[in-house]
Order: structure tokens, then C-alpha cells, then sequence
């Protein structure tokens, strides 16, 4: 994280934000500054400290106007998702709200329905990701979706199938595609199975169990490297096989940024929690 | 231009039928509630949109357009009586358009003919059908009244159809559904969810309507203006706390405490946002709305201060 960012207050980055607030600090997605304080600075001390995140190539983000983020989702829940927003908001100058499509079930349970849309992670529908694109602002994505996050620790490199409605929209929306590699992950919270019966309890896809049973991060280095924007053109009513074309490419890209991330991730310092040095 | 208005006696009709006359235009009224000091330049008929008088006064009258306000919304209603209302009266102001030559009819519906779920959008476009009526079956009548008046688009092709889903309405009237929510001392929550609400000003509701008369839109056209809010900050602006409840307690005051008694479906109104996609309507007609969304939460506080 660069110095300036170190020192300027979580409300300033906000206010460089820059999204049409109205005066009380809300959006007309209902994104709120308020909660956006308290949100970053919990992602603040998981980015920098906790996780100690490594970000690679964040030049790659456009500064202002619409793009979609596309990555890969390392294991355990989507901490990659949550340190993605963090990048951006960290990384970039101006800070970006990166908005991520949140899974369906968050937005049935208490609370969470209220954080998820107060923090710009509208749940995910293919609406709303048209419209937060039409209003060129930044989306993310993780085409893996839910099979991504219930990766086992073994897994944890590897990318399952990949959705193809990205694709679509980024062509019907004229969107370039900045793809992600992100690792770290499962390291902090390395799955060794998944509990489809309990998520049916809670509402959830599934609970990922860990050798400590819950899904609660370690401390663990996490490294996300952003590729060269892909633009493709059409018009997104293409045949499937050229779609798959394009799909394969991100994947192909996404799975190089993956490899890149671990190596970097070999070179760094070995992890020293609550000191900052992690890196 | 001769304009029929029928439902007049309501607060937003008689602001509209004063600014209608003030614009030099004929106005004639029609309601089964009285308008106590309705000025004379106003032909007021205390007639039932369903009976045969209200068939006298648009043969007599003929009408050049109808705005259609004889709509009730009012959760507390009976609900066959409603849907009588809402179905019975929309049906009759097409008959009495097609037989007596009138050439534009605005239709006022409303937004939460979208329904609220979890997995709805925010920004409903009018192509858009409606979602979880199984879970809220009182607004059926108000979804069939709608669908009912866009068929006229075809049915009736020389007539130019108007059909309004207007947002929630507040202002000084402080008539309305969301009115009537936020007067209490206390605005009620489900703990944990704060869905947008989005409202437009009476004021620009009006001249909502009176655009969509002048520039003779024909469509099915979503009505709103300035950005939602989240309901705890609506009621911050307008003055009252809010009262977070958990869910299962809400369910169980439900037909309790003088709340009405509602389908558990009702709830995803105060749990999930209703917002509507404004733009055709602001292309087709230019309209610009004249209070932000503070300004008019304000004029509401400020007409109804708690006590």
C-alpha cells in the first residue's frame, strides 16, 4: 500500500469516492458512506495485517468509467471477493467501489441483506450487474460462483467451470475485462468439506468446515495479481461457441495471473502479524 | 380541454383538478366522497364510477381525456371490496372512453405493482412483469386493474392509453400508503433489513400528471423522480424513530395493535426495496422533478412534526 494511502483517513478515501452521494451520504443504489467507513475499516485490518495482501498490477483498473473485474475464487468463503473491494478502494487513486454481486441468500437473513446492500454488493443478478455497468461503475465478478468458494484446500489452484453470462454482458455492454489471479485464500481458511446439511440449516449453499470446524480466517499472506484489460467485441448475442472462445481466454488468462501470484507469493517474507511488515 | 377526473375528492386529485383549472382547462369531477368547498368553476358529480349516473355524466360531458385516480390502495380495506372497486371502475372508464368519443386516458397505478422479494432488482423497467403476488395476494386487484388498462393500448388503438406507476407520494397532504406509515410516533422495521423507498413530492406528482395529459404519452410509463432512501434514513429526515422488530414478532402483530391483517408476504414491503427505472417517462415527457428526495421528506416533517 503506498504511503499517502497509509496516512489519509478511511472518510477521506470515501469522499474521493467518486459516486453521486447525495448530501446525507447515499447513493442511488442505496450505497452508503456510513456503512462504507465502518466496512473498510474492517477490510482495512484484514487487508493489510491479517491477511497481509499483495497487490500486483492494480494500473491495470481503469481510473474512472465502467469495468468488470474477473477473477478467480481461491477457497473457503469469498475473502477474495472482500480483499478485491479492499484493492481497490486501497490501491487506486482515486479509490474505487468495486461491487461484487453478492450470492442470493445473503440478502434473505438479517443483517446481512441490510450490509451486503448498504456496501454496494447488490445480490447477484443479471440486472443489476447490466445497470451498475450502465452507470460505469466497477463490477466484479467470479464466474466460478458458489462451486468456486466450496474449493477444498487440495483444489485450491485449480478453476471449475466458468459462467459464460460475463462474457455476454461485457460485449453487450461494451465492457473491458480486467481479469484477476488471486491466492491466499484457502490458506486462511482451508476447507476440508463442505456441510450441504447445515447450510440448508442456516440458509446457506453449504458451510465449509476446517481442520478448527469453522470457516474463520488464520492469519495467511494472500497475493491477487490484475491482468492487461481484455476487450472483446460483439454484441453479446453471439453463438455459444464463440462466446466459449472468449470464456476460455479469460480462464486461460486467469489461470497465468494465478501462477504469477504464486510465485510472488514465494519470494515474500515469511508472514509477522499485527507488525505491518507481512509483505 | 374538457378533462374528466374520476376519484377527485382524494388530496392529490383535488391539487391536480385546482392546477388543471388554473391552467385554463374545464374540469369535471367525479367521486362518491364529497369535495367539502370545491370551487364552482369545478363540475362536481357525487356519482359511483360504476353506476349509471357516472355513464350520464361522460355522455353528457364528453370528455376529451380522463385521469383515472378512482383507485383505492388502502391495505386495510376490505379486500373484495377493493378488488370490485379497482377492477369494476377501471373496466367501466373504458367502456364510457370507447362510447363517448373521449381521445386520452391516464391511468394513476402504482409502483408496487412490481411486488418486493429478494431476488428482484432495483430499477424495475415497465417491461417487467410482477413478482411475488402468490406471497401478497392484496395487491392482485391492483396488478389485474393495471394489466387491464395496458390492454386498452391495443384494444382501444384511436384512444391514447396513459398508464402511470407512480412511486409513493409525500408532501403536506400526507396522504398516501407510505404517508400514513411514516405518520406514527415511531416507524416500524423488520430488525436487520432496510430497503429503499423511493417518493416523489406531491407537487411533482402533479405535474407529473400534467405532463402526461399535455404531451398525450401513450405507454405504460414508470413515474418516479428523485433517488430512494433507506427507510431508517427517511425516517430519520422526517423526524421519527425507528422501531426495529424482529421478524416473527412483527408476523404476530399482524391483524393485532389496529395493524391490518396481512398475508406474511406484506412484510416484504418493509424488508425489500420496490424501485422503478424512471427514464422512458422522463424521455417521452421531459418531466424534472422539482424537490430532491430531502426536500420532500422535509415537507413532510414539516406538516406533520412529532408530537
Amino acid at each position: 500500500m503506498s504511503e499517502p494511502t497509509q496516512r489519509e483517513s478511511i472518510e477521506a478515501r470515501i469522499d474521493r469516492l467518486e459516486l453521486p452521494f447525495n448530501a446525507r451520504g447515499i447513493d442511488p443504489f442505496g450505497v452508503s458512506k456510513k456503512h462504507l467507513a465502518v466496512f473498510y475499516k474492517a477490510l482495512g485490518f484484514l487487508y493489510r495485517r491479517y491477511l497481509s495482501v499483495q497487490c500486483h498490477g492494480q494500473e491495470n483498473i481503469p481510473v474512472r468509467g465502467r469495468a468488470m473485474l474477473v477473477g478467480n475464487h481461491s477457497g473457503g468463503v469469498a475473502l477474495d471477493g472482500a480483499m478485491v473491494v479492499a484493492a481497490s478502494f486501497f490501491e487506486l487513486n482515486p479509490p474505487r467501489l468495486a461491487q461484487g454481486m453478492a450470492e442470493k441468500f445473503l440478502n434473505v437473513l438479517p443483517f446481512a441483506s441490510e450490509w451486503t446492500a448498504r456496501c454496494g454488493q447488490l445480490t447477484g443478478l443479471p440486472e443489476h450487474a447490466e445497470r451498475l455497468l450502465e452507470d460505469d461503475r466497477l463490477l466484479m465478478v467470479f464466474p466460478e460462483g458458489a462451486k468456486g468458494t466450496a474449493k477444498l484446500f487440495k483444489e485450491r489452484y485449480s478453476l471449475v467451470d466458468f459462467g459464460t453470462g460475463f462474457i455476454r454482458l461485457a460485449l453487450k455492454t461494451k465492457t473491458p475485462i480486467i481479469p484477476l489471479g488471486f491466492v491466499g485464500g484457502a490458506d486462511a481458511i482451508p476447507t476440508i468439506a463442505n456441510s450441504y446439511a447445515l447450510g440448508k440449516l442456516v440458509g446457506a449453499p453449504y458451510v465449509p468446515i476446517t481442520p478448527w470446524l469453522l470457516a474463520l480466517p488464520r492469519p495467511a499472506r494472500c497475493d491477487v495479481h490484475f491482468g492487461a484489460p481484455l476487450i472483446f467485441s460483439g454484441t453479446g448475442a453471439e453463438d455459444d461457441e464463440v462466446i466459449m472462445r472468449y470464456v476460455d481466454e479469460v480462464k486461460a488468462r486467469i489461470a497465468e495471473l494465478i501462477e504469477r501470484a504464486r510465485e510472488s507469493r514465494h519470494q515474500r517474507a515469511p508472514l509477522s502479524l499485527f507488525t505491518g511488515g507481512a509483505r | 380541454m374538457k378533462i374528466l377526473i374520476a376519484g377527485v375528492a382524494g388530496g392529490i386529485s383535488q391539487k391536480l383538478a385546482l392546477e388543471l383549472v388554473a391552467r385554463g382547462h374545464q374540469v369535471i369531477g367525479i367521486d362518491v366522497r364529497p369535495w367539502p368547498g370545491a370551487p364552482s368553476s369545478i363540475e362536481m358529480h357525487r356519482v359511483d364510477l360504476r353506476k349509471r349516473a357516472a355513464e350520464d355524466v361522460f355522455r353528457k360531458s364528453r370528455p376529451q381525456a380522463v385521469v383515472h385516480m378512482a383507485t383505492v390502495a388502502q391495505l386495510g380495506a376490505n379486500i373484495e371490496d377493493r378488488a370490485r372497486i379497482n377492477l369494476d371502475g377501471t373496466q367501466a372508464v373504458f367502456e364510457h372512453c370507447k362510447n363517448y368519443g373521449v381521445e386520452q386516458c391516464v391511468i394513476v397505478g402504482r409502483h408496487t405493482y412490481y411486488g418486493a422479494a429478494s431476488d428482484t432488482a432495483l430499477y424495475h423497467r415497465e417491461t417487467e412483469p410482477p413478482h411475488a403476488l402468490g406471497e401478497f395476494p392484496e395487491l392482485a386487484d391492483l396488478v389485474a386493474a393495471d394489466l387491464f388498462a395496458g390492454a386498452a393500448l391495443w384494444q382501444q388503438p384511436r384512444l391514447t392509453t396513459s398508464v402511470l406507476r407512480l412511486c409513493y407520494t409525500l408532501g403536506p397532504l400526507g396522504q398516501g400508503t407510505l404517508a400514513s406509515f411514516l405518520k406514527g410516533r415511531a416507524v416500524p422495521m423488520v430488525m436487520g433489513f432496510d430497503p429503499l423507498f423511493q417518493f416523489l413530492h406531491e407537487d411533482d406528482v402533479i405535474t407529473a400528471l400534467i405532463l402526461a395529459l399535455e404531451k398525450k404519452v401513450r405507454g405504460v410509463f414508470n413515474v418516479a423522480g428523485p433517488q430512494p432512501l433507506p427507510l431508517s434514513a427517511l425516517a430519520h429526515e422526517v423526524g421519527r424513530p425507528v422501531l426495529p422488530l424482529p421478524e416473527p414478532i412483527i408476523r404476530m402483530m399482524l391483524g393485532r395493535f389496529g395493524l391490518p391483517k396481512l398475508a406474511a408476504g406484506a412484510l416484504n414491503h418493509i424488508k425489500y426495496p420496490v424501485v422503478i427505472d424512471s427514464s422512458a417517462f422522463k424521455t417521452a415527457t421531459g418531466f424534472v422533478h422539482k424537490y430532491d428526495e430531502l426536500a420532500t421528506a422535509r415537507a413532510f416533517k414539516q406538516a406533520f412534526p412529532l408530537r
